[in-house]
């Protein structure tokens, strides 16, 4: 490990600790919130409990499902953008401003449209994720370097083959960016969708948990959906290390 | 001339969202969606209404604050993580990490800490903002270019000379686009969290509305909201397209 890494490992493991050794001494009231170590036993116990199973499976089930959705879609419609400039700059406004309109607002809208139920929460999580890839892809196709388009042309590649060889491994970097945005946005969406309008799945639970005062209970679970987050970012990151090393990057 | 050309995507935009609207509002009716017109009229009465003001206000100095810390901080933050390069190293992942963690599982843990009402929201609103302008400045820091500082020395610049003169034009636009995505980003924190557990603001208004289903008010604080949003993010990226293009020349 570098220099950095290791100062790194030693400021997180210095800041968990200050926090427990904080919580432990009574410092900070575990009313605000419990020790780190507590929140890892409460996030095994409700685990092994299987209390929550249903709401983690409906959670989880719908945050793919919204995941999947932005990912491919937005995919497909950057690319039809990319193709397309006059209609691109018809939408670029709307694009470069997406993440400042209250989705939320949209919401009784959809729950008219598609029933109650986890359909509404999937469709907002899928709009709220989608465009993050949208402008990913763009961004990627964007920066393709001219050099190698070229080349591409003096090899006379086939367009099929000029999209498979060169543009999408060019463009692969932005395209993961955007693989971890629509990730995250997948998860605000469906769990910012539970907190106010649903009654049950995880985000339910928290806001349920916190309403009743239940800090263990409410630091177990938003751990443990904290820790579904970082390890598919981990997984996602780990991939584009392997990329990256293969071209000798 | 020109002044047309640029103007015709938005307007295109604008002209298609509310045809979409309205055919919306003809197939799921008037207790899904309103039509453009009817609403757009109650908008602005509502807007001259007196008990509207303390919402807009309340909702308004959130954002401010919000952006402020998030602007001041982000910028001083990533100026010294910039200026020294093992720190950067070492705070980067960590960064990026926390950015891309879906935050609004941590809301719950905000509003223990700072208490409802004002403060939350605020301190929701900066943590959602501060980190994409610590990311961009550090990286604009970090990539001011070598010649330009021994230049500066060269000419014996005074390091007040040398930060008005060099430094200040060089990292610039990249410190700007950073602010403009944090701008977003802290009015998404600061509209998420008044959706939960608040008593003022226009957040407020919307879950009220949301619970009584009073759709005029929904539709209406939602476009009030996108208006806002679009308007200001439009003027930020001209303002960010003209400084990069200063920079490039």
């Amino acid at each position: 490990m570098s220099k950095a890494g290791w100062i790194r490992t030693f400021v997180l493991v210095a800041f968990f600790g200050t926090v427990e050794a904080l919580c432990r001494t009574g410092v900070i009231s575990p009313k605000l919130v419990i020790a780190p170590s507590a929140m890892v036993e409460s996030m095994v116990e409700l685990l092994a409990s299987g209390e929550f199973n249903d709401d983690i499976s409906q959670t989880l089930s719908s945050v793919g499902i919204a995941m999947s959705l932005s990912i491919v879609g937005g995919f497909v419609l950057g690319c039809v953008l990319y193709w397309l400039p006059p209609l691109r700059r018809t939408f670029d406004p709307f694009l470069a401003a997406y993440y400042s309109l209250p989705h939320f607002a949209f919401y009784p809208l959809l729950i008219v449209i598609f029933g109650l139920g986890a359909m509404p929460l999937i469709v907002l999580a899928t709009l709220f994720a989608m465009v993050a890839m949208i402008m990913a892809t763009l961004g990627g196709l964007d920066r393709i370097p001219r050099v190698l388009l070229k080349t591409a042309r003096m090899q006379r590649l086939s367009l099929p083959s000029e999209i498979w060889h060169i543009r999408l491994p060019a463009a692969a970097p932005h395209l993961f960016s955007g693989l971890k945005l629509a990730v995250t946005y997948s998860f605000i969406g469906v769990i910012a969708g539970e907190f106010i309008l649903s009654t049950s799945g995880l985000g339910h639970q928290i806001a349920f948990a916190y309403d009743n005062f239940d800090n263990a209970t409410m630091y177990g679970l938003i751990l443990f959906v904290l820790c579904i987050a970082i390890t598919f970012n981990l997984l996602v990151f780990a991939y584009e290390r392997r990329l990256a090393r293969q071209r000798g990057l | 001339m020109t002044a047309i050309r640029s103007l015709r995507g938005p307007l295109l935009l604008t002209v298609t969202l509310l045809v979409a609207w309205q055919i919306l509002h003809q197939w799921a009716g008037d207790t899904a969606l309103t039509a453009p017109l009817p609403t757009l009229e109650y908008m602005w009465n509502m807007i001259g209404q007196k008990r509207f003001l303390p919402h807009l206000v309340e909702t308004g100095l959130a954002f401010a604050q919000a952006l402020a810390i998030a602007g001041l901080g982000g910028v001083g933050i990533g100026v010294l993580l910039g200026g020294h390069r093992l720190s950067g190293e070492v705070a980067e992942p960590i960064l990026v990490g926390i950015y891309s963690l879906p935050k609004i599982t941590l809301y719950p843990v905000i509003l223990l800490l700072f208490g409802l009402g004002m403060s939350a929201k605020v301190a929701f609103g900066a943590l959602h903002g501060v980190i994409p302008v610590v990311l961009f400045t550090m990286n604009a820091v970090r990539n001011v270019n070598r010649t330009y500082l021994r230049t500066g020395r060269a000419m014996r610049l005074t390091p007040a000379q040398m930060g008005w003169h060099i430094l200040i034009p060089a990292t610039l636009p990249e410190i700007f686009t950073g602010l403009r995505i944090g701008f977003s980003l802290t009015l998404l924190g600061t509209m998420l969290g008044e959706l939960f557990a608040s008593q003022r603001g226009l957040g407020f208004l919307l879950m009220t509305a949301i619970d009584l289903n009073d759709v005029q008010t929904i539709l209406s604080i939602a476009v009030l909201i996108s208006l806002f949003a679009v308007a200001a993010n439009s003027i930020l990226l001209a303002i960010d397209r003209r400084l990069h293009r200063g920079s490039a020349a």
